[in-house]
């Protein structure tokens, strides 16, 4: 499915009271405290779950221009947070001489890594980088049994994250008091929201540690979003309209208040910007009278900026709710 | 008629049975949620026990609700198919151990 058939597919929701017209008023973004960078859509892997609907055969990557761009506004604003997130980030040829740039400027930096690829020869090197220059991983691990985890991103995947854990745990990632951080992702297998953030952090510190001794620092737990490959499969086994109600009757007005997209400015590979990664997908720019493009950005009129919703935006403001960063409250 | 007594959307009015007679509601629900929310056991322990009480029972509602709970918890499918087993066992053990009044009686009247 392309963006446009995504928009339109989502414009249809049962009951039929769209996000905006739940939220009654404007979502207004606050500042922006992360940037998020989104370096292209080629992958290792083709997960069943992806939003982003990347795998091996996708071409689309941020080139040197945009990450030259991204580092000058990086410099000339306190945003705390640079954000890398793909595909895997790690198919851009560019990454590591990015990664030594925004290094310097001494921001928590963090790239979100499937792991998996670091196994391969040509990737090992990443491993190094990241501990060189105390790169936060982010890691997604939909399940704490193989089988489970296997389902949604592959035969073998797995065995392969939990390998290089092993590596990254060697290196002081995910150890108590190291400033070496890995974090873990929990998002469902299937068509159902995820359990609190607490208990499933409690099962997976011990499962893990006791089945296959590795460690890691946070658990976050994150809701599916009906876009990209995920949208498809809902739709392909009959679940899109269950979950969009599920969604839907789990509205919750507190996590309203916490979405990422009022902290966060996404940067596509071609330098356009977006509220957020799932607009991103969706091909819905930044607007409102906003600048569009990395090229023009302007600070002050971003970080006040009008935010581009639809009815997708259910997924954020479902139970404790869902950002980047797991759940809301 | 088209509507089935039993609807997945009638769950959502659940919450909602507190308009009529309210109060006795409220405290139901107060002790529902202290009840199955985490304690000695793990909330994950309590979605298993709720799950196969609902496949006992018999309650469509209640299945949805433990099923979809027990997912969101990463309770894995046999997990699940073992708790669903107990009360299985446990169902057929209590008509059984019921033979022994059965017999009693056998025991008592035949010659
Ligand atoms: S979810 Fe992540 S690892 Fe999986 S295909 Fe998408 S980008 Fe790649
Ligand atoms: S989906 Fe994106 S735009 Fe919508 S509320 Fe969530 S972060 Fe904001």
């Amino acid at each position: 499915m392309d963006a446009a058939q995504q928009r339109r597919h989502l414009s249809q929701i049962p009951g039929g009271q769209s996000f905006e017209q739940k939220l009654q008023r404007p979502l207004l973004a606050e500042d922006i405290q992360i940037l998020q960078l989104n370096v292209g859509k080629a992958c290792n892997l083709a997960c069943k779950h992806c939003h982003v609907s990347a795998g091996p055969g996708r071409s689309e990557q941020m080139g040197r221009e945009v990450f030259v761009t991204c580092l000058k506004i990086l410099r000339r604003h306190a945003i705390g947070t640079i954000d890398v997130t793909g595909g895997a980030p790690e198919m851009n040829p560019h990454l590591p001489w990015f990664i030594a740039e925004a290094a310097k400027l001494k921001r928590r930096l963090m790239v979100r890594s499937n792991l998996a690829i670091l196994h391969e020869e040509a990737f090992r090197h990443f491993i190094d980088l990241y501990a060189d220059h105390q790169v936060e991983i982010i890691t997604s691990l939909p399940h704490y049994h193989a089988q489970q985890t296997d389902r949604q991103r592959g035969s073998g995947v797995f065995a392969k994250v939990i390998d290089m854990m092993r590596v990254l745990n060697a290196k002081g990632y995910g150890r108590p008091g190291s400033n070496l951080l890995l974090h873990l992702v929990f998002n469902p297998v299937g068509a159902y929201l995820p359990g609190p953030q607490a208990a499933l952090a409690h099962e997976y510190q011990q499962r893990l540690s006791q089945e296959h001794g590795v460690v890691f620092n946070q658990l976050f737990c994150l809701t599916n979003f009906p876009v990209g490959r995920y949208l498809e499969y809902l739709i392909r086994t009959e679940n899109y309209e269950e979950y969009m109600s599920t969604l839907m009757a789990a509205f919750n007005w507190t996590a309203v208040q916490g979405v990422m997209c009022r902290t966060l400015l996404s940067v596509g590979w071609d330098g356009k910007l977006y509220d957020c990664d799932f607009n991103q997908m969706l091909e819905l720019p930044v607007d409102h009278g906003a600048p569009s493009h990395i090229d023009i950005f302007e600070f002050d009129q971003l970080k006040s900026r009008q935010i581009v919703v639809a009815n997708h935006c259910y997924a954020c403001t479902a139970g404790a709710g869902s950002s980047c960063q797991g759940a809301i409250e | 008629m088209s509507q089935q007594y039993y609807e997945p959307k009638d769950l959502q009015d659940f919450p909602n049975i507190t308009e009529y007679a309210p109060e006795p509601g409220k405290k139901f629900f107060e002790y529902y949620a202290q009840a199955t929310q985490a304690g000695l056991l793990t909330e994950r322990e309590k979605a298993l026990i709720a799950l196969a009480v609902a496949t006992v029972r018999h309650c469509p509602y209640c299945i949805d609700a433990y099923t979809n709970k027990c997912l969101s918890l990463g309770v894995s499918s046999d997990e699940m198919m073992e708790a669903v087993h107990v009360g299985a066992a446990m169902t057929a053990g209590d008509v059984l151990a019921h033979a022994t009044q059965v017999r009693k009686i056998i025991k008592k009247k035949e010659m």
